[in-house]
């Protein structure tokens, strides 16, 4: 057999084995989370730390699409003779597709390097197995905690990132062209129905499951010190944010077929 | 006929009386990969008994004891706590038996975002249910005053020397009253006078809690002032078991170049 080959059937089985242990590892949190003891004290400590600690990223990246969605929509439109469809064009933009893909990268890219990083730190230096021997479940107080904040607060990260996108997208246009607040949502949601806006909305859900899962699995694998540490966070991230695109191709596709 | 709750009083009078092991590893294999770590390692230990692992590092001593506290499986062998085999036990049907142990972890393992007060607080605060939050603050006073750690509630584990982490750590192993404690190196890597602060102490604890104990160590010194019994351990074996005097006594090379080098 080729070296070439060799190595391939190597990286497969490592990838299918890296699976592999996530389903194992998903399984495990699973029966901790819905069996008691419940952690309230320590999720409402996370709902904290990855949601409100990440609404200043998620609304400023939210603002920041806004406006170059508005100025790049205008180009367009402008060139196309359709102006007047540029309310709807940032609305539609924004809550199907920008606001909840950019929440997820930004909070992938935050809380998944945090909750990375922390659960590697504690597992080089034995906390975790501390927390083991103490008869607590790590899984219940340290996984599902954090997997659960993320699943909740994703969408509320994404209304937040959506309304300062929506903000920044009329202040953008008003600047160049006088239009009130009050045009500009007549305009732009005119169309639109519950299932443009919440199917999106709700699809976050499962980017939190994603970021969370990883992050936390990433982190609670880790081995070697400090170097491995690094390299939990690192892969927290790049692993989350690469499965929430991946996720956002198949939920975008589904959503299309059961919420037309 | 006799009912399972009669075996377990029975087993429970025969645990404190001392006839009845509290602690029994029997035959027990480990390995990492292709490295055989433990092979066939077997002890007993009783209520009241300090138990002394010694052994060059990269022996397995320290695997011992997490076999012995289930965050190891062996590959073959028994582990026995009260009577009942640990292997196959769910997390939480281990949590049970883990409740009744105390560890104490090489480096301490303190969690690093809590201060030492909550450090030692956080087994109560999981397993103490029925305590209101100020008899928790006065056993954590209790236990922190026990170990020399009465005016330090509020510091960081970052603020603290590692003699003091050991015994913030040690606090934290006793904060459910168990009736097996197991110390990881609890001399390593601290100066002679702390060292033999923290030998007193365990000492102490012993005499006061009579539980059963092992103690992995190198130190030989260490191992003489608190254990009973001294176990040592070479690729992955017990060489030699007995008190103190039968390890003097013993014509086995590599004790007789163990205790020439200690």
């Amino acid at each position: 057999m080729s070296p070439g080959v060799s190595s391939a059937k190597g990286l497969i089985s490592e990838f299918l084995e890296w699976f592999g242990d996530l389903g194992i590892f998903f399984w495990q949190v699973i029966r901790a989370a819905v069996t008691p003891p419940f952690e309230f004290r320590e999720l409402f400590r996370q709902l904290d730390e990855i949601g409100s600690k990440s609404l200043p990223l998620v609304a400023l990246a939210g603002a920041a699409t806004g406006v170059v969605l508005s100025l790049e929509a205008r180009y367009s439109l402008t060139r196309f003779g359709a102006k007047s469809l540029l309310p709807a064009a940032i609305v539609f933009s924004v809550i199907h597709e920008t606001g909840p893909i950019i929440t997820g990268l930004v909070v992938s890219g935050r809380a998944g390097a945090g909750i990375g990083a922390e659960l590697a730190s504690m597992k080089v230096t034995e906390q975790i197995d501390a927390i083991e021997a103490s008869a607590v479940n790590p899984y219940r107080l340290l996984a599902a905690t954090r997997i659960v904040a993320c699943i909740l607060m994703l969408p509320l990260l994404t209304l937040a990132a959506d309304f300062c996108g929506l903000l920044m997208g009329w202040v953008t246009q008003a600047l160049v062209e006088p239009v009130s607040l009050h045009q500009f949502i007549n305009a732009g949601f005119n169309g639109a129905s519950f299932n443009d806006f919440l199917p999106p909305t709700f699809k976050t859900m499962v980017f939190g499951l994603i970021i969370g899962l990883v992050a936390c699995f990433q982190g609670m694998r880790t081995q070697g010190g400090a170097a491995g540490v690094g390299r939990a966070a690192t892969s927290s991230v790049v692993l989350s944010s690469l499965f929430v695109i991946l996720a956002d191709v198949v939920l975008v596709k589904l959503i299309i077929i059961f919420f037309p | 006929m006799v009912t399972l709750d009669q075996i377990a009083t029975q087993r429970e009078e025969a645990e404190q009386d001392g006839s009845a092991p509290v602690l029994t590893v029997e035959d027990v294999h480990k390995s990492f990969g292709s490295q055989n770590v433990l092979n066939g390692i077997t002890l007993t230990v009783k209520r009241g008994e300090t138990h002394a692992v010694l052994g060059r590092s990269g022996t397995g001593k320290s695997v011992l004891l997490r076999l012995v506290v289930g965050l190891e499986k062996p590959d073959s062998g028994l582990v026995r706590i009260h009577g009942q085999d640990i292997a196959g036990l769910a997390l939480d049907q281990l949590g049970e038996i883990r409740k009744k142990m105390g560890f104490l972890f090489q480096h301490a393992a303190l969690y690093d975002s809590l201060t030492v007060e909550q450090n030692v607080a956080f087994p109560l605060q999981h397993h103490k249910k029925e305590m209101s939050r100020p008899e928790k603050a006065a056993r954590v006073r209790e236990l922190l005053a026990e170990v020399g750690m009465e005016g330090d509630f509020a510091k960081m584990p970052s603020d603290i020397s590692g003699g003091m982490q050991k015994r913030v750590g040690l606090a934290r192993a006793l904060a459910l009253e168990p009736d097996i404690l197991l110390l990881d190196e609890p001399t390593a890597g601290l100066d002679p006078i702390s060292a033999a602060e923290i030998d007193d102490l365990v000492l102490k604890l012993q005499q006061e809690h009579h539980m059963a104990s092992i103690v992995v160590t190198h130190d030989l010194h260490s191992a003489k002032t608190i254990a009973n019994r001294l176990a040592l351990l070479n690729q992955g074996k017990v060489v030699i078991e007995g008190d103190f005097e039968e390890l003097q006594k013993s014509d086995i090379e590599f004790v007789r170049e163990f205790l020439r080098h200690s």
